[in-house]
């Protein structure tokens, strides 16, 4: 079993691999959104207390299950690439944040959204968003990083040892934040606990949750591809692909 | 053992035959101290809502303004690379690097901000836990700020840089720093805030001086 | 029995190799030069045997052991001067070297120092910072760093450049003596350096 990941984790192979998985990848995004989106804002009932505008959950709440997920995803590999040594672990991390951290601010967009029919206010200083916030300056912090150093093994060096930093102080965030919130009463986004939340809105959720999956899936294969022949544009199997024959100097 | 100790009498002999550089972090920690009321009003219940909070920013700003000073100057003459060809542990000479800067950045902020804190007319009780706090919270930015210190040695717009990627991580220790002193005001007791503060330093002096050596070694690779 | 043995080392930069795999050892008393056009990886190499880049492959050998398997024991060993001296201006010499000897794992004592001094014709401005020394000066500050080490390897990259002829002298005689000591000695440079036997030349490069 280790033996068929290293293979893969050889940039030639997983160039081949990704090219193969991506196309289809997008295709389940695009179908699974489609569902998920039809069942939020077309099949799901009324909310009885916030009305209409509770929809947007349908996207707040699975962009931010994404934008943690892939903070963690860039922590794996960050942790392989530092301790394996391998070159395609820089890569993935490199070609997670931006995804990662279009999601977080996805998150805090339609957390606004949401925020503004209910508290009257664009942002509200909630535990959770207070938090995404945070996670987003910490892909912010990850993708400068990265791209203010200019040796490659570097920056992916550096940007993987700031990524498992910060991946060890989010429960520590998250949890000083909440306790900030608390004390001084602050308000809350959430969903009305009612007594049994739709099973609708669960499954929309779901959907929205995967579709998203999907789509991260798609978008770390499509960009790991193009760094992959970036980095080893020097080897002989990159000067050969057919699309790039010539277009390299 | 003896070689920790020669490092850190190294760096503070080396602060104080360059004084200025030490003594401007400080003085900013004063300037910022007082732009507050500037900007706000010299409203007294005001002020000493926001004090404590104020202080605490602004302490956690000095400090970032001292933190490149902590690496770059070594880096420059040669010096750093001899510390990672020394025998000695890299993690203990780098303990003892940070040791330095937080006797020289951190401490002199601990004894500073009581007194500004009488600027924000903070009862007795509320400096002395400013103090405290303080005294647990700034070595804890001290190490974690060492890492990012570590991380953007030599790279273009490495402060603000640093200072994007540390402030973040600042976030805990600020909440409960300022929050201490907050609780204390309100009587609700501050020993919750002191006792997560204290859980926050000790893996952060044990922990960082690691991270801070392998980020090191991957900057001067 | 003191020896360096450099096993298929070879560096990457920038995705390419910078030179093909090296191999060569160097044994007690005697000396080795690097020799080879700008940029093509001297000092490179020079790192990778120190420990301090890292190689793409191959390894290094002190005494039969792999460096990289026994750091601690491997540093208390050697000595590396790179292109900037490691000095502080802001601390004296006599500062200056007790905090570099300590550091290095090999403390020596003041009344030693101060001979090393001595030697160099620094005895009078051992207390001064270096601040207000001539480059020529601080050079020969290095140099008594160099003759208080008892680190058997020294790595030394371009130590001759921007020396005048005396310098040039004094260098010469202290690699000369750690040579005769047993030491031995890598090193770079763009000159013809005499240490009084012969050096070994080593071709980095097409």
């Amino acid at each position: 079993m280790t033996m068929r990941w290293f293979y893969y984790a050889a940039p030639q192979t997983f160039y081949g691999l990704a090219g193969r998985m991506w196309p289809w990848l997008a295709a389940i995004a695009l179908l699974l959104t489609a569902a998920g989106l039809w069942l939020g804002f077309g099949l799901a009932p009324t909310d009885a207390q916030q009305g209409e505008g509770y929809r947007i959950i349908f996207v707040h709440v699975p962009a931010s299950w994404m934008s943690m997920v892939i903070y963690l995803a860039m922590a794996f590999w960050s942790v392989l690439g530092l301790t394996f040594n391998t070159r395609l672990s820089g890569m993935m991390t490199r070609a997670l944040a931006p995804t990662g951290a279009m999601f977080a601010f996805l998150s805090l967009w339609t957390g606004a959204l949401w925020g503004k029919p209910m508290w009257g206010a664009w942002w509200v200083w909630d535990a959770r968003l207070t938090s995404e916030l945070i996670l987003f300056f910490l892909y912010l912090g990850y993708i400068a990083l990265t791209s203010a150093i200019d040796d490659v093994r570097r920056a992916d060096r550096a940007g993987a040892l700031i990524a498992i930093v910060g991946a060890i102080n989010v429960p520590i965030i998250y949890f000083s934040v909440k306790w900030w919130n608390t004390l001084h009463q602050g308000a809350s986004v959430s969903l009305t606990r009612s007594a049994s939340m739709a099973q609708l809105m669960l499954w929309g959720m779901l959907l929205m949750a995967l579709a998203f999956w999907a789509y991260t899936l798609a978008m770390v294969c499509y960009r790991v591809r193009t760094l992959i022949i970036e980095r080893e544009r020097h080897t002989d199997w990159v000067q050969a692909l057919p699309d790039v024959t010539g277009a390299l100097a | 053992m003896n070689a920790v100790f020669t490092l850190v009498v190294r760096d503070l002999r080396l602060a104080f035959r360059r004084k200025a550089e030490v003594l401007s972090g400080l003085f900013f920690f004063v300037v910022v101290a007082a732009l507050f009321p500037l900007a706000i009003g010299p409203e007294a219940a005001t002020l000493r809502h926001i004090g404590p909070g104020v202080l605490w920013v602004g302490a956690l700003l000095a400090s970032m303004l001292s933190l490149p000073r902590l690496f770059d100057n070594d880096w420059r003459d040669g010096s750093l690379e001899q510390l990672l060809l020394s025998p000695h542990p890299l993690g203990l000479l780098v303990s003892g690097k940070i040791c330095a800067h937080w006797l020289l950045s951190g401490l002199p902020l601990v004894a500073l901000a009581p007194v500004l804190g009488l600027q924000f007319d903070l009862p007795s009780e509320a400096l002395g836990m400013m103090a405290l706090s303080l005294l647990l919270g700034t070595p804890v930015l001290s190490c974690i700020g060492a890492i990012g210190a570590a991380l953007t040695l030599g790279v273009r717009g490495g402060g603000v840089l640093m200072a994007l990627l540390v402030l973040p991580l600042f976030v805990p220790v600020l909440v409960f720093g300022a929050g201490a002193v907050q609780a204390l005001d309100s009587g609700l007791g501050a020993q919750a805030h002191v006792s997560i503060l204290l859980a926050m330093l000790l893996p952060a002096v044990f922990f960082s001086p690691w991270a801070c050596s392998a980020a090191l070694r991957i900057a001067l690779e | 029995m003191s020896q360096l043995q450099v096993i298929a080392l070879s560096c990457e930069r920038g995705g390419r190799p910078l030179f093909a795999p090296q191999s060569f050892t160097l044994d007690a008393g005697q000396a080795m030069h690097i020799e080879g056009d700008n940029g093509v990886g001297k000092t490179s190499l020079l790192r990778m045997v120190c420990g301090l880049a890292p190689s793409a492959s191959g390894e290094v050998r002190w005494g039969g052991e792999v460096t990289a398997d026994h750091r601690a024991a491997f540093l208390r060993d050697v000595l590396y001067l790179g292109h900037s001296l490691g000095l502080k201006d802001e601390l004296s010499a006599l500062e200056n070297l007790h905090t570099a000897s300590v550091l290095a794992g090999q403390p020596v004592s003041r009344a030693q120092t101060l001979e090393a001094l001595h030697t160099q014709g620094l005895a009078s401005r051992a207390h001064l910072p270096l601040r207000v020394l001539s480059q020529g000066q601080k050079r020969r500050v290095a140099l008594a760093r160099l003759q208080l080490s008892k680190a058997r390897l020294w790595v030394l990259d371009e130590p001759f450049v921007a020396l005048d002829t005396l310098a040039v002298h004094a260098l010469q005689q202290v690699l000369q003596n750690h040579l005769q000591q047993d030491g031995l000695l890598l090193f770079t440079s763009h000159q013809a350096v005499d240490l009084g036997r012969s050096v070994q030349p080593w071709r980095l490069g097409a």
